[in-house]
């Protein structure tokens, strides 16, 4: 590797993690105002944080809607991952396609478009309506970490267990649910922080219930409620590290048994 | 007794089988020849109940079981790749066909060890199913498939993933298997040996049709057409003009070998095969026969028991092979000598040409 390569590829981590690391630095300064020079350790904008009902409320939803939107998003993709490897079937390639646009849309756009459409319904803005903007976003990600899990699978397997006389059901239950399990969990993961940091659906189909991320965006126009952002924020970036190393573990534990079963197939 | 009628089957426009009849007695081993692409493992899939049939009806003792899920057919089959369970032990995969059934966990274990002794897995009851070599992952599949009795078990290349003295070793077990068993053996192969070496009958496909059923001795020495004959062992095609044909025989000429009486094929265009064991090499001495031409030989290739010859013919274009025993009192020839071949009217045989 040439050295201007080095030199760019450094710049270019400083450049994209510098921000996140400002995070904790001003989580932990002892002034309300955020610039350098720092002013000394402190650990009580953590403590304002504790005594914040609001926003704990805001965390309480987003944690909710989170859990809900992973379980809703990671079993519409096992079933839509599951169709698309083993059947072959009418308007297939559309399906998918229709699935995994809104990986490919801007957020505003189908924010505004999912705002208009419940209105026209009906429906009162609630922690509800997010769920369901945020189950549309989520599971094309979940789709394709669960196409991957099922393409691995010898359709044999399933096969097998049928002709040793396991219903369809049983051998879903038995075979494909515990080897595709690592993907499973690795979609909840993926869908659980997707929605947990999304902003821009959650603040258009929020009624008065708000998330994490509307609530620190409704902050930001208080000065002296900064820091203690910046602390939430350094929380929550803990969060996501270890949730996303989770993911990973789990979708190379499952790459590692597979390819392990695919070896011994093929070189017995 | 399993019956195929008129079996026909497409993947969108491409016709995998054709018009297949075949029964299948009990008790037999009975093994599905073809080359890839032939259709043989489609077929082996329907008779277990992955594929379905287009049109035609699959007869069990004479009651249709055309539409049985695979579930409740009385087959079991060992994949090409095993399937083996790969989150699970030896034991377990063994027995998971037993967990339908109501039995206690000791009769469970009992009928377990007993199949894994009749597969030659004893002790290996609990090792994962990653710690196994090819040959044993063969022997787990195959006892995970006996262990429900079935009264057919369908086997799809179940040793082409093993090296060649395994294989050999397997195919004797599979043999003795089948037949201390009882069982009916359906068997796919490209391998012609395979089938010739363990089949009671064989049935050679041919682009999604049946081209030959018999015996293996019948399908080797007589098969019905050119294509069959290459398939199943070396044989060598010589083009024919026919004479005259009365009663079942016909009187052909080849090019280079003369005239021939032989059993007529039927097909509008014939052509004659020889073995390459049904040609001989004459001794200096040998008297001068009616049926001999003299030849050069092109290449030998000496294989201990035999030595395989290739050698030119006047008259005749294509190098003919030849294969002759390694006697003790026979000179092994080399390249380049010129020798005398004899053969007889026997030795010949007429077959369709496609």
């Amino acid at each position: 590797m040439s050295v201007l390569m080095r030199i760019f590829i450094v710049l270019f981590i400083i450049f994209l993690f510098a921000p996140i690391f400002l995070l904790p630095v001003f989580a932990f300064n002892d002034s309300a105002v955020i610039a350098f020079p720092l002013s000394g350790f402190t650990t009580r904008w953590f403590g304002e944080l504790l005594q914040n009902a609001q926003l704990q409320q805001a965390t309480f939803n987003s944690l909710r809607i989170a859990v809900t939107v992973a379980v809703l998003a990671t079993t519409l993709a096992v079933l839509a991952a599951r169709a698309s490897t083993r059947y072959n079937f009418r308007g297939k390639a559309i399906v998918i396609g229709t699935i995994m646009l809104p990986m490919a849309l801007p957020e505003i756009i189908v924010g505004i478009s999912l705002l208009v459409v419940i209105l026209q319904m009906g429906l009162k803005l609630s922690l509800w309506t997010i769920v369901l903007g945020h189950t549309l976003m989520a599971t094309p990600f979940c789709v394709a970490v669960l196409r991957s899990a099922f393409q691995q699978l010898d359709p044999s397997l399933e096969e097998a267990s049928l002709d040793l006389g396991q219903s369809r059901m049983a051998t879903f239950m038995r075979i494909t649910l515990p080897l595709v399990m690592p993907g499973l969990i690795s979609s909840f993961l993926l869908a659980f922080i997707i929605s947990l940091d999304e902003f821009v659906i959650a603040f258009f189909l929020s009624g008065t219930d708000t998330t994490l991320p509307v609530y620190i965006w409704g902050q930001l126009r208080f000065p002296q409620r900064i820091p203690s952002v910046m602390a939430l924020g350094t929380l929550l970036l803990l969060l996501s590290i270890a949730l996303l190393s989770l993911a990973e573990l789990a979708s190379r534990a499952s790459r590692k048994r597979l390819s392990m079963e695919r070896r011994n197939r093929t070189y017995p | 007794m399993i019956e195929l009628r008129n079996i026909d089957k497409y993947y969108g426009s491409y016709h995998a089988l054709r018009n297949v009849n075949l029964k299948i007695n009990e008790g037999e081993f009975f093994s599905l020849l073809g080359p890839s692409g032939s259709g043989k493992t489609t077929l082996l899939r329907t008779i277990g109940g992955f594929e379905y049939a287009d049109s035609g009806e699959l007869l069990l003792d004479d009651q249709p079981f055309t539409d049985v899920p695979p579930e409740r057919r009385p087959t079991n089959m060992v994949f090409q790749s095993y399937a083996i369970f790969p989150h699970m032990s030896v034991e377990q995969n063994v027995a998971y066909g037993l967990l339908k059934q109501r039995l206690s966990k000791a009769e469970k274990a009992v009928i377990v060890s007993e199949t894994l002794d009749k597969v030659g897995l004893s002790g290996l009851g609990k090792r994962g199913a990653s710690e196994l070599s090819g040959g044993q992952r063969q022997r787990v599949a195959l006892a995970r498939a006996l262990i429900l009795k079935p009264r057919i078990l369908l086997l799809d290349e179940p040793l082409s993933a093993l090296d060649k003295n395994l294989r050999e070793e397997m195919q004797s077990e599979l043999r003795s298997l089948q037949r201390d068993a009882g069982i009916t053996f359906i068997l796919v192969t490209h391998d012609q040996e395979e089938a010739l070496s363990m089949s009671d009958r064989v049935a050679i496909l041919l682009e999604g049709r049946v081209a030959q059923l018999g015996t293996p001795e019948e399908m080797y020495r007589r098969p019905v057409s050119r294509r069959v004959a290459e398939f199943f062992g070396t044989m060598n095609i010589l083009s024919c003009r026919v004479l005259g044909a009365e009663c079942g025989l016909a009187q052909v000429e080849v090019a280079g070998l003369g005239r021939f009486e032989l059993p007529n094929a039927n097909g509008t265009t014939v052509c004659v095969g020889i073995r390459p064991e049904q040609l001989s090499i004459l001794e200096d001495d040998t008297p001068t026969q009616s049926r001999e031409a003299a030849g050069e030989i092109t290449g030998a290739s000496f294989r201990g028991g035999l030595t395989h010859y290739e050698l030119k013919l006047n008259g005749i274009e294509r190098p003919l092979k030849l294969s002759m025993r390694n006697t003790t009192d026979r000179r092994v020839r080399q390249t380049g000598e010129t020798v005398r071949v004899g053969w007889t009217n026997e030795s010949a045989y007429l077959m369709r040409k496609d």
